[in-house]
C-alpha cells in the first residue's frame, strides 16, 4: 500500500472493529485485574457502532470524513473517560481537513499527532502515568520517525513502539480513572494501552494485506 | 453473585425504561438517549441537568423532580453518560435560561460533561457546571479537585435545584451551588463489596470481618482497613475525620446525611446517626436537618458514609425551599 484511500480507509476501521471485537475477553481480563473491569466491552460497543457507521458510508470519497465518523460514532455512544479518548484518537486529528481522497504516510502520522495531541489537552495524562498515552505516544513518535519509508514499514514501526509502550505500563503506578482501587498497580499492564496496541496492529495487518 | 436481570447489556435501558414507566406521573424518558426528564417543569427558570454512571441508584435520575434536577443524563453502570446523551437530555428541558450541570468529579464525568457543554455552545445554548468533591478520604485538601463526589451530590443538588426554583441567574446558580459544595464533607466505611451487573468478579475482595475507612463507591481504595469495629467507635472516626477537614464551631447549624452504600440497614444506620447526634450535641452543633437513607449507592456494597453541608444563611434558606420527588422530598419552612 502506498496511500490509503477513502474506501480502504473504511475496510482498515472494519477490520480495526472486528480485531477490537475479538479481543474483548482478553480486555476484559486485563482490565479486571486493576480497574473495574469495563474496557472490554466498552470498547467493543464503541468498535460496533462505529463499523455500522462507516459500513453505510457508500464509497466514501473523503479519508477524513471516514475516520471522523468511526470516532463521532465511539464517542457518541461509549460514555466513560474511554468514548472520549478512543472517540478522538479516530476524530480529533481528522477535525476540520480538507477532503481528500487519498492520504499518504505522513497525513496518516500528522493524523494521528493531532489524536494524541487533543487526548492529552482533555485527559491531561503523560507518559508514564499509565494510560492509554503510554502506548500512543511512543506510536506516533515512531510514525513520524518513519513516515518516509511509507505506511507499511511505518504500521510497523508504530505497532512495535505501541506494543513496547504496552509493556511500559506495567512499571507504572496508575493516576487516572478507576484504575486506582485496591493495591498497587505495578506489574499490570494498562488495558487502554492494549487497546491502542490492537488498533496499530490491525491497522498494520490491514495495510499489509491491501 | 446473584442479579436479578436479563441480559447484562440491557441492564441500563430496562432498569430506566421500569424506573420511568412506574413514576410516570412525574417522569419520561427521552425518546432518543438514556435521559430521564421530569413532566409538568418550571419553564422560567436555569435548567438542573444532573447525572453520571447508573448503578448508583436512586442517584442520580431518583433525584429528577420539583425543586431538584429537571432532568438525568444516565451512563452504563460506572460510567459516565457519552457527550451526546447529555447534550440532548440537556437540550430537552433547557428554557433558554442557561443550564447548570451537576455531577461527581470523576475524569470520564468530566470529559464527557465537558464536551456536552460545547455542543451546546455551538447551538448558542449557556452552559456551566459544579463538580462535587465531598469525599475528603480520597486525597488531600490541597488536592481538593481530585477528590471524589460521593452522597454528598444530594445536598448540591437539593442547594442548585433550589437556586433555579428561586430564579436566580445561571452564574449565581452556579455560585451557590459551588457554596454548598465547599460548605460539604463526607466520608464513609465499607464492610462488602459490590458487583457490576454481568461481571463475573466484585469490585474489591474483604476479609470477613474487616472494613475500610473512605473507600469510594466504585470501591476505589481508602485510608485505612482494619478489623470491624462497633458503630459507635465507627462514626467516632468518621465525625473526626470530617472536623480535621472542615471547621465546625460550636453554634454552627449543619444538615446531615447518613447514607448507605446498598446492603447496610436503616436499622444499623439508626445506631450511627444516634452516636453522630451525641457528638454534634457536645461540640454545640446544631442539626438543621437530617436523613437516614440510601441514596447513593454502590449495588449491594456494605458500608455507609456520613455527609455535612454547614450553612449559612444563604444556604439555609434555599434548604427550606420544598422539594419534591419519589424518593426525596422536603416539606419547606
Amino acid at each position: 500500500m502506498e496511500n490509503l484511500n477513502a474506501v480502504q480507509a473504511k475496510e482498515m476501521i472494519m477490520y480495526i472493529a472486528d480485531k477490537i471485537i475479538e479481543a474483548k475477553p482478553m480486555l476484559t481480563e486485563v482490565d479486571s485485574a486493576i480497574g473495574d473491569g469495563d474496557h472490554g466491552i466498552g470498547m467493543a460497543g464503541g468498535l460496533t457502532k462505529a463499523k455500522t457507521k462507516v459500513e453505510k458510508m457508500e464509497s466514501p470519497e473523503d479519508v477524513y470524513a471516514v475516520f471522523h465518523a468511526a470516532g463521532k460514532a465511539m464517542l457518541m455512544s461509549m460514555g466513560g473517560a474511554s468514548g472520549v479518548i478512543f472517540g478522538s484518537m479516530f476524530m480529533a486529528g481528522a477535525k476540520g481537513m480538507d477532503p481528500v481522497g487519498e492520504i499518504g504516510a505522513e497525513e496518516l502520522a500528522q493524523m494521528m499527532k493531532r489524536s494524541l495531541e487533543a487526548i492529552q489537552e482533555r485527559g491531561k495524562a503523560q507518559v508514564g502515568d499509565k494510560t492509554m498515552v503510554d502506548a500512543l505516544s511512543p506510536a506516533v513518535d515512531a510514525m513520524e520517525a518513519s513516515a518516509s519509508e511509507g505506511i507499511v514499514p511505518m504500521l510497523t514501526r508504530a505497532e512495535a513502539a505501541a506494543l513496547a509502550g504496552v509493556e511500559s505500563t506495567k512499571n507504572f503506578e496508575a493516576k487516572f480513572g478507576r484504575a486506582k482501587t485496591q493495591g498497587t498497580t505495578i506489574g499490570f499492564q494498562d488495558a487502554g494501552a492494549t487497546s491502542v496496541w490492537i488498533i496499530f496492529k490491525s491497522m498494520k495487518e490491514y495495510a499489509e494485506t491491501h | 453473585m446473584k442479579k436479578f436481570i436479563n441480559n447484562p447489556e440491557d441492564v441500563v435501558s430496562e432498569a430506566l425504561t421500569g424506573f420511568v414507566d412506574c413514576y410516570s406521573n412525574y417522569y419520561e424518558k427521552h425518546e432518543e438517549v438514556n435521559g430521564v426528564l421530569l413532566k409538568n417543569r418550571r419553564k422560567d427558570k436555569v435548567a438542573l441537568v444532573i447525572g453520571g454512571g447508573s448503578g448508583h441508584e436512586p442517584m442520580f435520575s431518583g433525584f429528577v423532580g420539583k425543586g431538584l434536577g429537571d432532568a438525568a443524563a444516565c451512563g452504563n453502570i460506572f460510567a459516565s453518560p457519552d457527550p451526546g446523551t447529555i447534550y440532548e437530555t440537556a437540550m430537552a428541558v433547557e428554557n433558554s435560561k442557561g443550564v447548570l450541570f451537576v455531577y461527581g468529579n470523576y475524569a470520564g464525568d468530566n470529559l464527557n460533561f465537558d464536551m456536552a457543554e460545547e455542543l451546546l455552545e455551538e447551538d448558542g445554548v449557556k452552559s456551566t457546571h459544579v463538580r462535587v468533591w465531598d469525599d475528603c478520604a480520597s486525597a488531600p485538601k490541597d488536592r481538593l479537585t481530585d477528590r471524589r463526589g460521593i452522597a454528598g451530590d444530594l445536598f448540591v443538588v437539593k442547594i442548585a435545584g433550589a437556586a433555579c426554583d428561586a430564579g436566580l441567574e445561571l452564574d449565581e446558580v452556579k455560585a451557590t451551588a459551588e457554596m454548598a459544595r465547599d460548605n460539604l464533607r463526607s466520608i464513609g466505611v465499607a464492610s462488602s463489596p459490590g458487583q457490576i451487573p454481568g461481571l463475573d468478579k466484585p469490585t474489591f475482595e474483604i476479609a470477613d470481618d474487616e472494613m475500610e475507612y473512605g473507600m469510594g463507591i466504585h470501591g476505589e481504595k481508602g485510608i485505612e482497613r482494619t478489623k470491624m469495629k462497633t458503630v459507635d467507635e465507627i462514626t467516632e472516626y468518621l465525625y473526626f475525620n470530617i472536623k480535621k477537614d472542615m471547621e465546625i464551631n460550636s453554634g454552627d447549624e449543619v444538615c446531615v446525611l447518613i447514607n448507605g452504600l446498598g446492603s447496610t440497614t436503616i436499622l444499623e444506620m439508626s445506631i450511627a446517626y444516634r452516636k453522630l447526634k451525641e457528638l454534634l450535641d457536645a461540640d454545640g452543633v446544631q442539626v438543621h436537618d437530617s436523613d437516614i437513607n440510601s441514596y447513593c449507592t454502590c449495588q449491594e456494597m456494605g458500608g455507609f458514609s456520613i455527609s455535612i453541608l454547614k450553612l449559612n444563611e444563604e444556604l439555609k434558606k434555599l434548604y427550606d425551599m420544598p422539594c419534591y420527588c419519589p424518593y426525596y422530598a422536603k416539606e419547606g419552612k
